[in-house]
C-alpha cells in the first residue's frame, strides 16, 4: 500500500493542526512525515473502519477513515487515502458513551481549560463498542503499566513461587485451570518460537513496591478510571437535562 | 496533517522517562549544533530551548533507528529516509548509552513485542494467561502472531 505516493512533497515541519491555531509564535515541529509513514505502513493495524467525527462544537459530521496504530489515531479521506486528514494522540485522555443526535456516538475527551473533546460515532452497537473498548487502552500509559506489572510477575515465577500472586478474579465464569505445565511446555516447544527476546526494561529509579501491592495499585487505578468517567458522564447528562 | 498542538504540548508537560540537556542539530544540511533541552515522554522525544516552557518540536519515536556517533553522540533516522537523521551530543559515553537504550525502548512497538513475550514465557511456566486478569487477552495486537521480524 505505501508507494511513490507517499513520496510526495516534504510537508512544511511548522504546519500546525488546523483544530487549534496557535496563539503567536512559530507552531511547534513534529516529524509529520514520519507520522504519515507509520500511518500507512503495512503492519497490523489495532483497529480501523469507517467512523462519523463531529467538525466542531456545531458542525456536521465527516465520515472518515480511522486507524488505530498503538497510541496514535489516524482518520482518511477515505479507505483508499495515502495520506491521513489528521491524527488524535491518544495520551491523558478519557473515552466515554456521549447522547448526541448521531446514534452511537462516543467521545474522546481531553483534560484542560479548554481542551478539545472529539465526538466520535460507529455506524452500529457492536463498532462502537469495539472502537470504545480499543481507544480507552490504546495509551502507551496504559500498555506500560501492563509490560511492568507482567515483568513482575515473571520475575516471581522465575525466583521459584509456584504460581503467581494470587489477585482478586474480576467477576467472569471461572476459566479452567489451564493445562497441566507439561502439556504446555511440550505445546510450545513444537510451535515455532519467536525471535531473540527484547531485552528487559531496566529498573525504574524510584523503588516500587513488589507483587501484590502492585497488582494491587492497577485494579485501583481500574476502579479509579471508571469512577471518573460515570462521574463525568452524570455530571454532564445534568447539564444537559438543564433548559 | 492536523493535529492538535495544545494536546501534544500537554504530553510534553508529563513526567519524563528521561529529561537532559544535550547538543542537537537537525537533518537538514548546514545545521548547527545547538542546546536543548531534551525530553523523553512515552513515545515522543520533546526538545525545548532551555529557557523556554513549551517545546520547540516533537519527535514520534515509531520505526525509527538510534545510532551511536562518535565520540560521545547518537543520531535517530526514520525508516522512511534513513539518510535524514537527527543528531545529538551528549557529555559522556554513559549518558550516551543511557540515552540510546532509553530511546530503543521507548517505541509503542518494542512495548508490544515485551508483552507478548512476557505474556508467551508466564504461560510456558505456569500455563495460565496472564492477560485473562486485564480482560485483554483475546486482543488482536497482543497475539503471538503479532511478533515479527
Amino acid at each position: 500500500m505505501p508507494g511513490p505516493g507517499i513520496q510526495a512533497k516534504i510537508p512544511c515541519p511548522c504546519r500546525v493542526g488546523k483544530d487549534d491555531p496557535g496563539p503567536g509564535g512559530a507552531a511547534m515541529k513534529l516529524n509529520e512525515r514520519s507520522l504519515a509513514f507509520y500511518a500507512t505502513c503495512d503492519t497490523p493495524v489495532d483497529n480501523s473502519g469507517f467512523l462519523y467525527k463531529k467538525g466542531g462544537r456545531h458542525a456536521a459530521y465527516h465520515r472518515r477513515w480511522f486507524v488505530l496504530r498503538g497510541n496514535m489515531l489516524f482518520y482518511f479521506e477515505d479507505r483508499a487515502s495515502r495520506e491521513p486528514v489528521g491524527v488524535i494522540i491518544l495520551e491523558g485522555c478519557t473515552v466515554e458513551l456521549v447522547e448526541a443526535a448521531e446514534e452511537f456516538a462516543f467521545a474522546v475527551r481531553f483534560a484542560g481549560a479548554r481542551a478539545r473533546t472529539y465526538v466520535l460515532a460507529a455506524e452500529n452497537q457492536a463498532a462502537m463498542e469495539g472502537w470504545v473498548k480499543a481507544l480507552s487502552r490504546a495509551s502507551f500509559d496504559y500498555l506500560r503499566l501492563v509490560v511492568r506489572e507482567l515483568e513482575q510477575q515473571l520475575a516471581a515465577v522465575r525466583a521459584g513461587d509456584c504460581a503467581p500472586p494470587p489477585r482478586r478474579a474480576p467477576a467472569l465464569a471461572p476459566k479452567e485451570n489451564g493445562c497441566a505445565c507439561a502439556v504446555w511446555s511440550a505445546e510450545a516447544a513444537s510451535r515455532p518460537r519467536p525471535g531473540p527476546p527484547p531485552p528487559l526494561p531496566p529498573r525504574r529509579r524510584v523503588s516500587e513496591p513488589n507483587g501484590p501491592l502492585h497488582a494491587a495499585s492497577f485494579v485501583r487505578l481500574h476502579q479509579q478510571y471508571g469512577q471518573e468517567v460515570r462521574a463525568l458522564r452524570s455530571r454532564w447528562l445534568r447539564s444537559r437535562a438543564q433548559p | 496533517m492536523r493535529y492538535n498542538e495544545k494536546e501534544l504540548q500537554a504530553l510534553s508537560r508529563q513526567p519524563a522517562e528521561l529529561a537532559a540537556e544535550l547538543g542537537m542539530r537537525g537533518p537538514k544540511k548546514g545545521s548547527v549544533l545547538k542546546r536543548r533541552l531534551v525530553k523523553l515522554v512515552v513515545n515522543f522525544l520533546f526538545y525545548f530551548r532551555t529557557d523556554e516552557a513549551e517545546p520547540v518540536g516533537a519527535l514520534l519515536l515509531e520505526r525509527c533507528r538510534i545510532t551511536q556517533e562518535e565520540p560521545s553522540g547518537f543520531s535517530i533516522c526514520f525508516m522512511e529516509d534513513p539518510e535524514r537523521k537527527y543528531h545529538f551530543e551528549c557529555c559522556s559515553e554513559e549518558q550516551c548509552q543511557e540515552w540510546m537504550g532509553a530511546l530503543r525502548r521507548a517505541s509503542y512497538e518494542f512495548m508490544r513485542r515485551s508483552l507478548i513475550f512476557y505474556r508467551n514465557e508466564i504461560q510456558k511456566m505456569t500455563g495460565k494467561d496472564p492477560l485473562e486478569q486485564f480482560g485483554i487477552s483475546e486482543e488482536a495486537r497482543f497475539q503471538l502472531g503479532g511478533l515479527k521480524a
